[in-house]
């Protein structure tokens, strides 16, 4: 049986991990490829490495990054952040990367998706998707959830599954940073709307949060950040808590 | 002894020249019908659409010199499909070793399947080491259905065959060089074969 996925998140500035609290305020978490090493060998089942920096150099940077993590790490790894280009996603496969996110080049651009679905195959092209909820309606945020736009959360799921998506990585930016659990009724709502997985992200605090997303959000997997980088949860406890909580996982 | 990943232009090949790199060994990457009939290992892999994976197989010529190879051969993931009678992605004919189709997931399910299922009924040295109901990791829309050459079965929407074997012929579905420890195994099983 297929199981339930655990991702740490690894925020990348200038080639080194950083967390931000809801986007803002970052803070150094260490070196990325010890991170993910560490990740890796405690059972993390797969990483996401998202690049903030907004250098002119940060295409090589990245290049260099995700060579070093696919030499030294045997799990399966995503890379987003500034990814706009046919040419940029092939570079970042080339290096190793097994799936790459877009965000907000799909928006502006939703034809990218169907281009990168055709070129490399749906299942490595993850969409990010950065929401907020404006008088109860879920808005997308671009631009780290800086920037409101008026597309409509569950019309853009849709699309970007018909255009070929092979995941979906949903950030509720209400959550993101709070501690307070996953947005789990969007959650549920998206994987009621689509048939491709659903990675949450935005929220964690606790295991119980881990279990509620599963559970309650129907999610695939599962993304956090500072809860892993400040080993405020252990992934082994977190995986044997939710086993023993009857949800599948990798052990 | 030498080991050849083909590199055909449809492959996450990085990857597993890493992980080979990981068990002490250097890969060779080509796509020359010569020097890869010379290896001792060779490692088909395949990621991305079959049919158009299937025609830059053809435009190296490589569609006729795979199926002639007789050393170890490990197809991987679509490298496993095209190996195949047939798949029905983009309608392709595949190399004809494997007496089975490739057929895609129902409705039913998330398509594609990515993530960790486990691997059962292991028959096959390349398992050797490898416990039953291991971990593998897949990401497929597309699977093999069971047959006389399976080596390996896996669950998701069905069973299916998530490893092949014929003869020097083998063929996985999951991805190896992606599969931490128990994957790394396999990988070292197959080049000791």
């Amino acid at each position: 049986m297929l199981t339930k996925r655990i991702i740490p998140c690894l925020d990348i500035k200038n080639g080194r991990t950083v967390k931000g609290v809801n986007f803002v305020n970052l803070r150094d978490a260490g070196d990325p490829v010890e991170l993910a090493k560490i990740y890796a060998e405690e059972g993390a089942d797969e990483l996401v490495f998202l690049d903030i920096s907004a250098t002119e150099e940060r295409r090589k940077t990245l290049q260099k990054l995700v060579l070093d993590v696919a030499a030294h790490v045997d799990i399966p790894f995503t890379v987003g952040g500034g990814i706009s280009s046919t040419e940029d996603v092939d570079r970042m496969l080339q290096a190793g990367a097994d799936k790459v996110s877009i965000n907000s080049a799909a928006v502006k651009r939703p034809e990218l998706i169907n281009e990168l679905a055709s070129k490399f195959g749906n299942q490595c092209i993850v969409v990010a998707i950065d929401a907020k909820q404006i008088e109860g309606k879920w808005n997308l945020h671009l631009v780290g959830g800086k920037v409101p736009t008026e597309i409509k959360l569950f019309d853009w799921a849709k699309e970007v599954e018909q255009r070929g998506a092979g995941e979906i990585l949903f950030t509720s930016m209400d959550n993101d940073g709070t501690k307070d659990g996953f947005a789990n009724e969007a959650l549920t709502k998206l994987s009621e709307i689509v048939n491709i997985p659903i990675i949450a992200s935005g929220g964690a605090g606790n295991m119980e949060h881990f279990k509620d997303t599963f559970i309650k959000g129907k999610a695939d997997a599962a993304l956090a950040a500072s809860v892993f980088h400040f080993k405020e949860i252990g992934i082994p406890e977190l995986k044997q808590n939710l086993k023993a909580n009857g949800i599948n996982v990798r052990l | 002894m030498k080991t050849i990943i083909i590199n055909y232009g449809a492959g996450n090949i990085q990857s597993i020249k890493f992980a080979l790199q990981r068990l002490g060994v250097k890969a060779i990457l080509s796509n020359d019908a010569q020097e890869i009939k010379t290896a001792d290992k060779v490692i088909f892999p395949g990621v991305g659409e079959a049919s158009s994976a299937m025609k830059k197989l053809k435009e190296s010529k490589l569609d006729k010199v795979i199926p002639t190879l007789t050393q170890p051969v490990l197809g991987i993931c679509l490298g496993m499909q095209l190996m195949c009678n047939n798949s029905e992605e983009g309608n392709t004919e595949g190399l004809e070793i494997f007496d089975t189709d490739v057929v895609r997931f129902s409705e039913r399910v998330e398509v594609p399947q990515i993530g960790w299922n486990t691997i059962r009924n292991l028959k096959s040295p390349l398992f050797e080491g490898v416990r039953e109901n291991e971990y593998m990791y897949l990401v497929h829309s597309y699977y093999a259905k069971k047959c006389d050459e399976m080596i390996a079965e896996s669950e998701y929407d069905i069973n299916y065959a998530s490893a092949l074997q014929k003869n020097n012929f083998y063929g996985v579905q999951f991805h190896p060089e992606k599969s931490s420890k128990a994957g790394s195994k396999i990988l070292e099983n197959f080049l000791k074969l």
